[in-house]
């Protein structure tokens, strides 16, 4: 079963490198013809610190989606975790550990009610999250009126220490990221993730308890938006419910995508996700440095996020046997 | 198979119903918190904030009040001689929340054309900017790479959020870097200048007090507010509330609308069908216009009304001939960080915080607010000060 | 509540749940506020519904074809702002600027139907970037606020009505048309083109291998979806106006109305006048919780919890392998 799957999904995974690399190249250059350097330490520190945010996010999102789910709650769960983590802490270092634990809770039990329902009510996982999204956000439009807790110095070092020009929030990612490659090439649970997705009724038939597969899913997709809340605790110093509005979620599930991840589930996996959001962090800086107007800058993201996933999909075509050209052929 | 399926559905109708009855135990929570904020200072009320604002609304500023944007209320000033450079050619760089509404678009027209002034001056050399598009995560890494790009000689901050950007501002403070903060606040005092207008408080005081001042007892007002976990937005309603409670009039609720005009007339119509509203108060301006349409769709004589001084707004106003005030969240405001700058690179004093005059437009005052600006668009601000840099009225208009 | 659930119990299949949620919804606004039921009031809500009853009749196209469409609340959004740019308070462009407001709804459905049929990218990204363009370019275009004002004559439909009829009051515009749209798409998905939507969600290949044009239909899909953006965006700018904000998050409204008439997201399932009545429902909802002066920040969270319930509920009848394995879409 997964010899069957590598083998296309490393040939898809190579072709995302070589789309991040072509992007930078892109970028290179039009900064260049601007007059700044890409490659300069500031703007490198810039495009790393922009893939942690969004990369823990989307590293969870790797793994619902995989499963033919997916999870618009996570903008929410991440403004919670944020105010979870920085009123917890309140300001005391000792505390962070107990702050660190409630977030991974909290935001394991969203993600575990995400997955319940979805997988044993059959509610469309687009309903549920977005449902949960919006209970989580009448719960803090509730309680809160702005930013609320403090976060001791010694944590909101996650968010601003950097070894060299990589901050820590990166390494942490990419540690997040490498456990999850690890986790869907060497685990049971990780297998059964690719087969769920592939298709729910073989893989059931097949003896995988689809259920539990998908709960496992969206335990750890909530936990990773857990993760990004506690960064933003520690950019932030403090908690803000008004992160959600950010539409972090949308993000996510863009950089997914384009990291060649199957928005139909099955195939994919996380080492594109990492590159898709390093695609997208790379048109961010590129966008600053070249002081691009911001709303010109939705438009670019926009059409840059069709072209990929067309040319991953005419990839696509080409490997697999073409069942729309044929049907094609006969209606003509 | 089908039992254990229905039993789950019911199991979880009753959690979602346990949930939501735990969540409904809130608001109770903040009615009884509500009643004694006034004595033990809610944590969203601060009543020597807001005792401190109302005043300062009577107090004469400094300064020529033909350049309100350079006037100053009980300013103490600090010394820049630090800061102090050579040239003119200085870098000055923005990080910006964002232009995702009316007013912001308003203002960064109108800061472009200051610094073109300052540019053509010979006072300021390059001006970099970043837009953040609201969201405060962006806004810290837009900071980090100002200062980390080692180029920027000043650097003005807006921020998206109060009390986020506190530990980016601080960083940005330690490189040596003259910070210029405006419009919102950070919690901390690092910055050179802090530059706003009187605030939130300010705001939602002078609206309540004109509904309270012409309104008979007894009467109904309906609150129409943009979004909730704002602070800015927040200290507006905070202040309103204060004043209502005060007041003999009946508070029939306080409504989130987005600022959409579709949302707002809705609402208005269903309240207008429950019985009389007989004012409303806003905590901004957007889709004032729809509210007022709904009482003329519904045949309801039209209320006593605040909202802001969007040109829309005010035209309708005038039309009407409606009992109204339009309070003022300065626009001219974004003038100021630029000038400051050149003054703190110039090593001229400035205020440690530049408190602008923020005085609403009252009805005497209408027709020639709109005069000045007959040729603006509608979702324009009227006192947007910015009628003497060289390019009015095209900037404002062809935008 | 007994009463409710056997009401709910006698519900048998999904689609006709969500006539039951609106005779519940209904009739809790009724016991709330007796009023409501009175002509000018009734009319009222239905004028403001339409537009969201409308948008759900687009999207019941696309998704009961097998896609999403989630750029109709920035398409919404950009429709009320090329409007009041174009006319700029001129009644003589009244009339043309609507056809260019509908040749603009079905270029942009024709460019989300064709990228999402020949280019293969899934749906929920063709419309999740086309959402960005419209929003980003849209505002480019206007300098980041909308410019310009609309014409009376342009407002009518969205505003206006025929006027004192005994007893309603106003019968509104916007309820007419809403009443065309609803029957004419009810019509449309009888004929054989609505067959061929409904198998191209069911069963692309099966659908296919008979000799449909899956594509085809699903791009008039996307371009029905596309023009009926363009009439919410009429009625919507009628009935208030511009402002800045116009059309935000309807996207997500809007999929969850149809949803909520049983529609199933994957499609081949559920029928358009349920779709409608989902609308309807989120409507009523709306109206409810202003009725019951909850707090408003708690409404949300009372909204997120009443949509998962009752698509648990109507789930609840689905065939259980089916439940998480929907038919492949494109």
């Amino acid at each position: 079963m997964t010899q069957r799957l590598r083998t296309p999904r490393l040939g898809t995974t190579a072709l995302i490198y070589l789309a991040l690399a072509g992007v930078l190249a892109a970028g290179a250059v039009a900064v260049a013809l601007d007059g700044g350097n890409l490659f300069a330490t500031a703007n490198l520190v810039d495009m790393l610190t922009r893939t942690s945010l969004t990369g823990f996010l989307a590293i969870g999102m790797t793994l619902v989606i995989l499963c033919r789910s997916l999870d618009l709650s996570v903008g929410y769960t991440a403004a919670l975790s944020s105010l979870v983590a920085a009123t917890t802490m309140d300001g005391q270092a000792a505390n962070v550990p107990l702050a660190i634990a409630a977030v991974l809770l909290v935001s394991g039990l969203i993600g575990a009610a995400n997955g319940a329902v979805t997988a044993y009510l059959g509610v469309n996982p687009f309903i549920t999250t977005l449902g949960t999204g919006l209970i989580i956000k009448g719960y803090l439009d509730t309680q809160y009126k702005g930013p609320a807790g403090d976060v001791p110095a010694v944590f909101q070092q996650f968010g601003y220490t950097r070894i060299g020009p990589v901050p820590m929030s990166t390494l942490v990612m990419l540690a997040v990221a490498a456990a999850a490659i690890w986790f869907l090439r060497s685990s049971r649970t990780g297998h059964h993730m690719y087969a769920v997705g592939g298709d729910a009724d073989v893989a059931r038939m097949s003896g995988i308890r689809t259920g539990r597969t998908l709960l496992a899913a969206h335990v750890l997709c909530g936990m990773t938006a857990g993760v990004a809340g506690l960064l933003l605790a520690a950019r932030f110093g403090t908690g803000s419910a008004e992160a959600y509005t950010n539409l972090y979620e949308l993000d996510a599930i863009a950089a997914v995508v384009l990291g060649g991840t199957l928005l139909l589930g099955g195939r994919g996996g996380v080492a594109g996700t990492v590159a898709g959001v390093a695609i997208l962090a790379v048109l961010d800086t590129v966008f600053n440095v070249l002081q691009i107007d911001p709303f010109a800058k939705d438009v670019l993201r926009g059409v840059v996020i069709i072209a990929a996933v067309a040319i991953y999909a005419r990839r696509q075509l080409d490997r697999t046997a073409r069942r729309p050209r044929f049907a094609e052929g006969r209606a003509s | 198979m089908r039992t254990t399926r229905i039993a789950a559905a019911a199991a979880a109708a009753l959690g979602i119903l346990l949930a939501t009855a735990c969540t409904t135990d809130t608001p109770t929570d903040e009615a009884d918190e509500a009643t004694t904020e006034a004595e033990s200072g809610d944590e969203w009320f601060v009543q020597a904030d807001y005792d401190a604002q109302l005043a300062q609304r009577d107090v004469e500023p400094e300064g020529d009040p033909a350049a309100p944007w350079l006037q100053a209320i009980e300013p103490e000033w600090v010394d820049t001689a630090a800061f102090a450079q050579e040239g003119g050619d200085a870098t000055v760089c923005f990080s910006n929340a964002s232009v995702s509404n009316p007013w912001r678009v308003t203002g960064w027209i109108t800061m472009q054309q200051q610094v073109e002034v300052l540019q053509s001056e010979g006072k300021i050399g390059e001006f970099r900017h970043s837009d953040a598009g609201d969201d405060d995560d962006q806004q810290i890494s837009d900071i980090q790479a100002f200062v980390d790009s080692g180029d920027c000689d000043a650097l003005i901050i807006s921020p998206s959020t109060t009390a986020t950007l506190t530990p980016a501002v601080e960083a940005a403070c330690e490189s040596g870097v003259p910070v210029i903060i405006f419009d919102r606040g950070v919690n901390t005092d690092c910055a050179v200048t802090f530059i706003h207008p009187i605030g939130g408080y300010a705001f939602g005081a002078d609206a309540a007090e004109f509904l309270v001042d012409n309104l008979e007892p007894g009467s109904t007002v309906l609150a129409l507010r943009i979004l909730p976990g704002v602070d800015v937005l927040e200290n507006r309603w905070a202040a309103a509330e204060e004043i209502f409670a005060g007041s003999e009039l009946e508070i029939l609720g306080n409504e989130f609308t987005g600022g959409d005009a579709a949302e707002i007339k809705n609402i208005v119509t269903q309240y207008l069908q429950r019985g009389d509203v007989d004012g409303i108060w806003m905590d901004a301006g957007d889709g004032a216009v729809a509210a007022i349409e709904a009482f003329e769709d519904a045949g309801a004589p039209y209320p006593v009304m605040t909202g802001e001084d969007e040109l829309s707004f005010m035209r309708k106003w005038q039309e009407t001939g409606m009992t109204a005030l339009a309070p003022v969240y300065s626009n001219f405001q974004w003038r100021t960080p630029v000038i400051a700058a050149t003054m703190i690179l110039a090593g001229e004093q400035v205020p440690a915080e530049w408190v602008l005059p923020q005085d609403p437009i009252t009805e005497a005052e209408l027709d020639q607010y709109l005069e000045i600006n007959a040729d603006m668009p509608s979702l324009h601000y009227a006192k947007f000060g910015g009628e003497d840099l060289p390019g009015f009225p095209d900037a404002w208009q062809d935008r | 509540m007994t009463r409710a659930r056997e009401l709910l119990l006698r519900a048998t299949n999904p689609t006709a749940t969500v006539f039951v949620l609106l005779v519940l919804v209904f009739a809790a606004v009724f016991a709330m506020n007796p009023g409501f039921f009175e002509g000018p009031s009734l009319m009222a809500f239905l004028k403001q519904a339409a537009p969201l009853v409308i948008l759900a009749a687009g999207q019941y196209f696309v998704i009961v074809s097998g896609n999403f469409d989630l750029s109709v609340g920035a398409l919404v959004g950009a429709q009320v702002v090329i409007a009041a740019r174009l006319i700029d308070g001129e009644e003589s462009r009244t009339v043309p600027v609507m056809i260019v407001m509908a040749l603009f709804g079905i270029g942009v459905g024709l460019v989300n139907g064709l990228i999402t049929t020949a280019l293969k990218v899934q749906s929920f990204i063709t419309t999740l970037g086309m959402l960005l363009v419209l929003y980003g370019a849209i505002r480019l275009w206007t300098g980041g606020a909308p410019t310009g004002s609309l014409s009376e004559s342009f407002r009518q439909a969205g505003r206006m009505g025929i006027e004192n009829v005994p007893v309603l009051g106003q019968i509104p515009w916007a309820l007419l048309i809403m009443i065309a749209v609803g029957a004419g798409s009810v019509l449309l998905m009888r004929t054989r083109f609505g067959r061929i939507l409904m198998a191209a969600g069911d069963n692309e290949r099966a659908a296919a291998l008979s000799g449909a044009r899956v594509d085809t239909a699903r791009i008039a899909a996307f371009v029905l979806s596309g023009l009926s953006a363009t009439v919410a965006g009429i009625l919507i700018g009628g009935f208030a106006g511009v402002s800045a904000q116009v059309g935000d998050g309807l996207e997500f409204t809007v999929i969850t109305a149809v949803v909520l008439g049983g529609v199933v997201l994957g499609g081949g399932r559920g029928s358009v006048l349920a779709a409608m009545a989902g609308a309807l429902v989120i409507e009523a909802l709306f109206t409810l919780f202003n009725q019951m002066a909850l707090p408003a920040t708690l409404r949300p969270a009372l909204q997120g919890a009443i949509i998962i319930a009752a698509v648990a509920y109507a789930a609840r009848r689905r065939p259980v392998p089916t439940a998480t394995a929907s038919p492949t879409p494109s």
